[in-house]
């Protein structure tokens, strides 16, 4: 019969079409988590939460926190799912979800240079203030301070980030450097020299991400915003010190710029586990890295202070990190927020995040802790001292000031600043500087 | 369509079909359907329906949104304050990458096809289908996956891939992704390897249906090998020509995938920077949508204008027998 349904067809013609297009929809979109984790899936009346994060490791974490949430709140129980996503992807969907209103999780993990962006407009997250403030005391509070707004907090930190100086034992040794002797930046430098002098190695490398610059300027108490919200980038402070750590590599020559460009690429990894340079300034959560990419280095690394800023007492900054948020789409924020304050700010979870992520806990009332002291793979890797270390410092850690900006500040240094400073040389720090001031500032009158 | 016409046609598919069990209603609906009038529509409506929801649609919703300045809960209409932000150097950076990447892989990935589709469609050459198909598989991988090898081939590090072949020439090892150059080889690179074998498969089908009779006549007339090409081929490739290069060019001012893999948002320097990198960055990476939706806008325009002076130069809209 020649006649065709030709409705039929064309129902079918758009069927195709719909699948293609849902099929496109999963990729871009990330209908599909790459992996994820589901806690409490056998449980009856187990209320569903869903949680988004960028680490595989962050997933495990919470799933197992949910496990034993729901062995001591049989009556509230939860279902979570955990779903783990890249990077990028997982905060453009989570924008995107707060900006159109719906499709976003009832938690998500939100990293520090990414915070800003979800702290504007009409903000998307829950306060935390009710759980944080009765053990404010407890909290290093500059950690707490990074992810809020108008003294409101919108983050649940994993740590506390306080960054150190590694040391690499074996090639200090063999320069002849007592590491404890380096208490100031001159020391570092003259240290460096011996060092690049008798083993002919770096003393250490530059990253020409943020990671190379931010916490130096925040040791000098300076900052790319005030705690005004003023914008300072380009101040006399930020200035020296971007001269400091050029003349550590073009001027003292103790350092070079790191391979890959970061810290966390597959070539810096193996250049520092074949004991290419002697020390390394980042914040602690860094151990993990070593432990997991660097096993060669086993036994040899020294934590210290960060060497002091002239006119500073500063030992330490509290960089990197990622703040954990109820969103407000959720249908159950109250229960959502119950579960975070159990997964991450009790002083129970604050152990956990030690004992299973090897992250510095940012409250300081759990460092003395048994558990926190019991033997795991991160003291058999580095040594006993790790936490004695953290809390002679943990008054003279500085925090950071966030703004709505500061991800423009990030992108300028990342792309241009350390680029055409310490790379190329065809800019002064001052020059530089100013340059990426003058267009941000740009950007800040223009949306004023 | 008028109304006598309608009835003319059911009238005689009804003749023609015959089927007359059915219900008149649905005899009609079908009739109504399966007229000559209709049927044109019916089957162009999927594209219409897909081109109204899915490229109209947005393209209107982002022309009001660069006017407008976008965040949760609060969108404000600010004239034409994005706009005016617009040129800045990163803008102007963006603009010259994205026309630099533009003109070379129009040349490769013009020429080189055009080279390689004459050879896999001669009589000299041998395994003509693994060639093709060796030819055709970078375009059905991941370019994620495509890039993380080229940016490990091309790595920093003395003992990259890239580094000791420059080496056995010489050469002192290059910082690959961190050189304005070799950061646009990169890309180019990237590029034509991944776009080759459909370019190749445009050519092969363009000389496929080149009639063999001109080649026969032009033997008889003694032309030798470059005069066939020359005055046989290429005048009868040209359409083809004209539509690769079209969406070479296309292509080029949209790129963004090549950047983003090597560099993942920011390149030292900016040097991998393109337009729609930079839409990228400033709307969706640190949530000024207002702000991408207006540099949007604007490489839409530059697509446009663009590909228009092309078409007229090479005499794209006239019709083939004028």
């Amino acid at each position: 019969m020649k006649k065709l349904s030709l409705l039929g067809l064309l129902v079918l013609m758009l069927l195709i079409l719909g699948a293609c297009g849902g099929g496109d929809d999963a990729e871009t979109n990330g209908g599909d988590a790459e992996e994820s984790v589901v806690a409490g899936a056998d449980l009856e009346d187990a209320t569903e939460l869903s949680f988004w994060t960028f680490a595989g490791t962050h997933a495990d974490f919470y799933a197992d926190a949910a496990e034993k949430w729901n062995e001591e709140n049989p009556d509230k129980a939860i279902k979570l799912t955990v779903g783990t996503y890249p990077f990028d992807q997982m905060h453009n969907n989570l924008l995107l979800a707060l900006q159109s209103g719906s499709g976003a999780p009832d938690l998500a993990d939100i990293e520090i240079a990414k915070f800003p962006n979800f702290l504007k407009g009409d903000i998307q997250l829950e306060p935390l203030n009710d759980l944080i403030e009765p053990e404010l005391e407890s909290f290093v509070e500059e950690r707490l301070d990074i992810y809020a707004a108008d003294d409101i907090y919108y983050g649940a930190p994993t740590h506390l980030g306080a960054t150190v100086v590694y040391y690499n034992q074996e090639i200090m040794d063999e320069a002849g450097v007592d590491i404890d002797s380096i208490k100031t930046w001159d020391d570092y430098v003259d240290a460096g020299k011996q060092v690049v002098n008798t083993t002919g190695k770096p003393m250490t490398t530059i990253p020409t991400n943020w990671y190379g610059i931010w916490p130096f300027v925040t040791q000098k108490e300076s900052d790319f915003f005030n705690i005004d919200g003023e914008f300072t980038l380009d101040n006399e402070e930020n200035i020296e010190t971007l001269e400091f750590i050029n003349s550590l590599i073009n001027e003292h020559e103790i350092a070079e710029i790191a391979p890959g460009g970061n810290y966390h690429s597959e070539e810096f990894y193996g250049f520092m586990n074949e004991e290419g340079q002697a020390s390394i300034v980042i914040p602690m959560y860094y151990m993990k890295d070593f432990v997991e990419y660097m096993p060669d280095l086993e036994g040899k690394m020294q934590i210290r202070p960060m060497p002091l800023a002239p006119g500073s007492e500063t030992q330490s900054v509290a960089m990197g990190g990622t703040g954990t948020a109820v969103i407000s789409q959720s249908e159950h924020t109250d229960l959502a927020k119950e579960f975070l304050y159990f997964a991450k700010l009790s002083k129970e979870g604050n152990i956990r995040l030690w004992t299973e992520l090897g992250f510095d806990p940012p409250r300081w009332d759990v460092w003395e802790e048994p558990e926190v002291r019991a033997d795991n793979i991160y003291y058999e890797f580095f040594h006993e001292d790790i936490f004695d270390i953290l809390l002679t410092i943990k008054d003279d850690v500085a925090g950071i000031n966030l703004s709505e900006y500061t991800p423009d500040v990030l992108s300028e240094i990342d792309s241009n600043i350390m680029h055409n400073v310490l790379r190329e040389g065809n800019q002064t720090p001052e020059e530089a500087l100013k340059q990426s001031a003058d267009t941000i500032r740009q950007k800040m009158e223009s949306a004023n | 369509m008028t109304n006598k016409k309608f009835k003319q046609n059911t009238k005689d598919y009804e003749f023609g079909g015959g089927n007359i069990a059915e219900p008149p209603m649905r005899k009609r609906t079908r009739g109504f359907l399966n007229s000559k009038n209709v049927v044109p529509y019916v089957f162009v409506s999927p594209f219409i329906i897909s081109f109204l929801i899915l490229t109209l649609y947005p393209t209107i919703q982002a022309f009001i949104m660069s006017f407008q300045r976008i965040l949760p809960g609060q969108v404000t209409f600010i004239g034409f304050q994005n706009y005016e932000r617009i040129f800045n150097p990163a803008f102007f950076k963006a603009l010259s990458n994205t026309t630099i990447y533009t003109i070379a892989t129009v040349f490769v990935l013009v020429l080189v096809p055009l080279i390689l589709a004459i050879l896999l469609d001669s009589k000299f050459v041998r395994f003509k289908t693994i060639f093709r198909s060796a030819l055709f598989i970078p375009s059905l991988t991941s370019v994620v996956v495509a890039g993380i090898i080229f940016r490990l081939f091309f790595a920093e590090s003395e003992s990259s891939i890239a580094n000791q072949m420059i080496g056995l020439f010489g050469f002192d090892p290059v910082s690959w992704q961190y050189t304005g150059w070799s950061g646009m080889l990169l890309m180019v690179l990237i590029a034509s390897w991944r776009w080759m074998g459909v370019n190749v498969l445009y050519f092969l089908a363009g000389l496929q249906n080149i009639s063999k009779e001109l080649y026969e006549s032009a033997d008889i007339d003694g032309a030798n090998i470059f005069q066939k090409f020359l005055y046989i081929t290429l005048p009868s490739l040209k359409p083809i020509m004209v539509f690769v290069t079209t969406i070479s060019i296309i292509g080029g001012f949209r790129v963004f995938e090549e950047s983003y893999v090597l560099w993942e948002g920011n390149s030292p320097g900016n040097i991998g920077l393109t337009l729609v990198g930079y839409l990228y960055q400033q709307g969706i990476q640190q949530n000024d949508m207002g702000f991408g939706a207006a540099i949007g806008v604007i490489i839409l325009l530059i697509i446009f204008i663009v590909s228009i002076l092309y078409l007229l130069i090479t005499g794209g809209f006239k019709r083939g027998d004028e």
